[in-house]
């Protein structure tokens, strides 16, 4: 069992890590996937904060719980609406695609 | 002292009363994270619809001084869970020193936010009337700074708030207000801080590093 205070000096190194690494990585043209990456990275960097330094890996069962909820319910926001923004032009293409069909049918 | 005089008459004993504390903080952190989650959701939106204006606008700002800020706030939550460390062992000197430097941390960080700022103030960038940007998404740019200023802002408000948390917390540490069966306020101001760390760890990807 390592003492808190190597842990902590440990998950500092790392978020240090993580944070050159996301730089770096920004300088790369990776397309869309440079988004994802920072992302990632982030979400590694925000977790060991919430997890080793935020101390929830000692905490209740209930503490776990609504921790995870605030971030849960944070995900169905932008799960929901992304949902709607990024299908928008599907729905009217899809639509356009299906008339065009009933039209082409129609007519033969 | 007596150490149950820090138990208010409602708890058991000082763990439950720490457990229900922790909850109640959770709770509020929860709340900050639907706080700060709408605006991000409101910012990937318009990133959505304007990709190109968001890349020109965060090639406007500073990356250098982000990045640093970014090291510093890190450095401040390490000093932070070492300073809850500490109170829990009863640690008193160790703790107003790492209160301090935390506080100290915070200040700098503000500091160098606020050369941003006035850095863009400048240059003529801010996006209110004298906005005056000369690009080929002007009105993209100006949507994509003030989404900036508002995220930062926000953010800044609460280091502000934190740092006076943390002000009053080493007033009282040096009084030895704090046990090693009693250093709640110590874990929640610390719980606050780290919140503020984590919403930058994704301010800063999302506003100095678009890559287009």
């Amino acid at each position: 069992m390592r003492k808190p205070e190597q842990t902590y000096f440990l998950i500092y190194g790392l978020l240090l890590i993580l944070l050159a690494a996301t730089v770096w990585l920004a300088q790369i043209d990776l397309g869309r996937w440079n988004a994802v990456a920072a992302l990632l990275i982030a979400g590694m960097k925000a977790s060991l904060v919430v997890i080793y330094f935020m101390h929830v890996r000692e905490r209740s069962g209930l503490t776990k719980l609504i921790a995870f909820a605030g971030f849960f319910w944070l995900s169905i926001l932008i799960a929901l609406t992304l949902s709607d923004f990024l299908t928008r032009n599907w729905l009217a293409s899809s639509l356009l695609f299906g008339f065009n069909l009933g039209f082409r049918f129609l007519r033969i | 002292m007596n150490i149950h005089t820090n138990l208010a008459e409602q708890f058991e004993d000082l763990p439950q009363q720490h457990d229900a504390g922790s909850i109640g903080m959770w709770v509020f952190l929860s709340t900050e994270i639907m706080f700060f989650g709408g605006i991000f959701v409101a910012y990937t939106i318009f990133r959505i619809l304007y990709p190109a204006a968001f890349a020109e606008g965060s090639r406007l700002l500073d990356l250098p001084r982000g990045t640093i800020n970014t090291a510093i706030l890190l450095t401040s939550s390490f000093t932070m869970a070492s300073a809850v460390h500490a109170a829990s062992k009863g640690k008193r000197k160790k703790l107003v020193v790492l209160l301090l430097v935390t506080m100290a941390l915070g200040t700098i960080f503000l500091a160098i936010k606020g050369s941003e700022y006035i850095h863009i103030f400048d240059d003529r960038l801010f996006p209110g009337s004298g906005f005056a940007y000369a690009g080929a998404h002007t009105s993209g740019v100006r949507l994509f700074l003030w989404m900036y200023f508002l995220l930062t802002a926000l953010h800044a408000l609460h280091m502000i708030i934190g740092i006076i948390i943390l002000g009053v917390l080493t007033y009282k540490s040096n009084l030895d207000k704090y046990t090693t069966g009693y250093y709640s306020p110590v874990e929640f101001g610390g719980l606050y801080w780290h919140f503020i760390d984590v919403v930058w760890i994704f301010l800063f990807p999302l506003l100095y590093l678009i890559h287009q």
